[in-house]
């Protein structure tokens, strides 16, 4: 059963300014729940991504409103935004997007040491423990170099899950790798909602992975095609 | 460790190379800003001290520059005069060794009087005019390098026989004069003397080597005729700087035209003004360049990082300390190259003054070079202002693109 209300999109329209205005996100109302797995689908340049950026507040929509926890952000100073997406909030993204050089631990410690409220050895133990719980035990201490691209994608998942966010947002987690590490993947993240009770918001092209998913958002021309709070298919 | 250092230190670190080349940038352009600065400072403080040294400090002679002050003018504050000249009277200053007393009771330094006076050389058939000093061997040494630069003989050899003379080693060599030369002097009033010579002096300035000769001060006064003759003072004061101050003290205590090294070169002084500007041109003008190096080496480096700096802003850090990272490897990158190139500069500097000039015009054989740490200080200053703004500008521009254009950029 989906929960409070996490994040909701409020007639949520992004256009990138340019010579020819784009159109990325029109006019989306969406709720994200406590404890969802949701999927956002739609063909490539539908906006999907766009729209995962504004929820995870890396991006400001040109109208409407995101707000985290009933709490308007359109406001906010991007500091304050920043804290937002530090300690409430984790990314994957389709690349790993690791710092090249820090080991596997260092960069899982990286968004703790930020936010600063562990103990530098409760913040290790933490990344520690987190890795461990991916299956890369052995691989604390390499760079990312040394690691696969599904390795890499495990300790991006780390990352985000590094202080302890109720929601992780992840753009094409599995975009980049093999059908194995894929599913490596995505079974994490399954876990992570049902017994974690985390909430994650996916944005994926590959329909086999969407049907997986609790719910399903699909967007075609940065607009809703499904009806945005549907019931849930599980 | 602070995350921002940390993270910092690990950029620096793990691209050894890149960060090898910045430092050498900034070292290159610190050491050779060091080393012209030296060399230009080096130089002209070099020919100050040779004039410094060469000269007395300041000159008291028996002319009077200005007419004696008239009785009207203290009892009247409008009384003039018109047609006034500047006191003929007996040649020489007056009492010399109240004088002598007076000012050394005062004065910063040592006083030494002399006879100036000119006259003919005659030996072996040849006639050269020559200006001749008579001197004190006792106090001389503390006015002038007269004693160090004896090529021959000593000050006090001119006790050794009566009318002993030194001549300037050019002199000796123009007339064929050697040690122990009975030469002929005839004075501008007439009277003849027999004088041997008994050392040679090489201050190394070709105009005084070549027409002076120096015997006693009683000598002088024979020469001149006239005992008791005392017509110029030396004077050596502690602090060459303060010369004019002190010379403009002692004209007005004793009323004698007194000349600090500083009016007497004035014409000197004055080219180094345009000296000065030549050698802050240069130094800035390698300073200059050298900190483009710098911005263009630490920018790069800066630009290379905007996608790290993108994940970093959209995992959660603030601008602020995303710039700082990269605030933090310029300035460690200017220290240490800052640091680099006080080394390198100082070898530069030993290098330059370890090689030998031969030329038979100078007795300068290395290069004079200066030590300033403020040369140091400013290059190192201008080091790191580079470095910081090469740093801070691009990381500011790159902190202020919002990650998701750099994330879609890669995608």
């Amino acid at each position: 059963m989906a929960g409070d209300i996490l994040i909701e999109a409020k007639g949520v329209t992004r256009i990138l300014p340019g010579i020819v205005p784009t159109t990325l996100v029109r006019n989306v109302d969406l709720a994200i729940r406590a404890n969802e797995f949701v999927a956002i689908t739609g063909p490539s340049g539908s906006g999907k991504s766009s729209l995962l950026y504004l929820l995870g507040l890396l991006d400001l929509p040109t109208e409407g409103e995101v707000t985290i926890h009933g709490k308007g952000t359109a406001h906010m100073a991007d500091d304050e935004r920043a804290l937002i997406r530090l300690a409430a909030l984790g990314f994957v993204f389709q690349f790993h997007f690791l710092l090249p050089e820090f080991t596997a631990l260092e960069n899982v410690m990286l968004p703790m040491r930020a936010l600063g409220r562990l103990s530098r050895e409760a913040m290790r133990t933490r990344a520690a423990e987190l890795l461990d719980a991916l299956g890369l035990a052995e691989h604390r201490h390499k760079l990312p170099d040394q690691l696969s691209g599904g390795q890499r994608q495990r300790v991006a998942v780390a990352r985000a899950l590094a202080n302890d966010p109720p929601v992780i947002l992840a753009d094409e987690p599995t975009g980049s790798l093999d059908s194995k590490s894929s599913e490596q993947v995505f079974q994490i993240l399954r876990d992570l909602v049902d017994k974690r009770s985390k909430t994650v918001v996916a944005v994926t092209h590959d329909l086999g992975l969407a049907e997986r998913m609790d719910r399903r958002v699909q967007l075609v021309d940065g607009a809703i095609e499904a009806p945005a709070d549907g019931a849930r298919v599980t | 460790m602070n995350l921002v250092l940390d993270i910092a230190w690990t950029h620096v670190r793990s691209r050894m190379r890149q960060t090898a080349f910045a430092v050498a940038g900034v070292a290159t352009g610190v050491g050779f800003s060091v080393m012209m600065a030296a060399l230009m400072q080096g130089s002209q403080e070099d020919f100050m001290r040779q004039l410094i040294n060469a000269l007395p400090h300041i000159t008291v002679s028996d002319d009077r520059r200005l007419p004696p002050r008239q009785p009207a003018e203290d009892a009247f504050a409008i009384a003039e005069f018109h047609g006034l000249t500047p006191e003929a009277r007996r040649k020489g200053i007056k009492n010399p060794l109240a004088i002598v007393g007076s000012l050394e009771a005062w004065l910063p330094g040592a006083v030494a009087p002399s006879v100036q006076t000119k006259g003919i050389l005659r030996y072996a058939s040849r006639d050269v005019s020559v200006s001749i000093t008579g001197i004190d061997p006792v106090r001389e040494p503390k006015v002038s390098q007269l004693a160090t630069q004896m090529r021959q003989g000593t000050l006090t050899s001119l006790y050794r026989t009566s009318n002993a003379m030194i001549l300037g080693d050019r002199l000796a060599e123009k007339i064929g004069a050697r040690a122990g030369s009975n030469i002929t002097v005839q004075t501008s009033a007439g009277a003849k003397l027999n004088a041997q010579v008994v050392g040679m002096s090489h201050t190394g300035i070709r105009s005084v080597d070549e027409s002076t000769a120096y015997v006693l001060l009683k000598t002088g006064q024979i020469i001149e005729q006239q005992t008791g003759l005392v017509n110029e003072m030396r004077i050596r004061v502690r602090d060459p700087m303060q010369a004019r101050e002190l010379a403009s003290r002692i004209e007005e205590e004793t009323g004698y035209k007194s000349v600090s090294w500083q009016e007497a070169h004035e014409d000197l002084l004055s080219s180094f003004v345009i000296r000065n500007i030549i050698m802050y041109t240069v130094v800035g003008a390698i300073l200059l360049v050298a900190s483009f190096g710098t911005y263009n080496i630490i920018s790069t480096i800066t630009h290379e990082k905007a996608r790290d700096i993108a994940i970093m802003k959209s995992l959660g850090l603030n601008e602020r300390k995303v710039r700082s990272i990269f605030v933090i490897e310029a300035m460690l990158i200017g220290i240490v190259g800052g640091l680099a190139g006080f080394v390198l500069g100082y070898a530069l500097c030993l290098g330059l003054e370890s090689i030998e000039i031969k030329s038979p015009f100078m007795d300068m054989n290395h290069l004079p070079l200066s030590y300033n740490p403020l040369h140091y200080a400013i290059a190192m200053g201008v080091a790191l202002t580079s470095s910081l703004a090469a740093g801070y500008m691009p990381a500011r521009k790159a902190a202020r693109v919002h990650p998701v254009d750099i994330i879609r950029g890669a995608t």
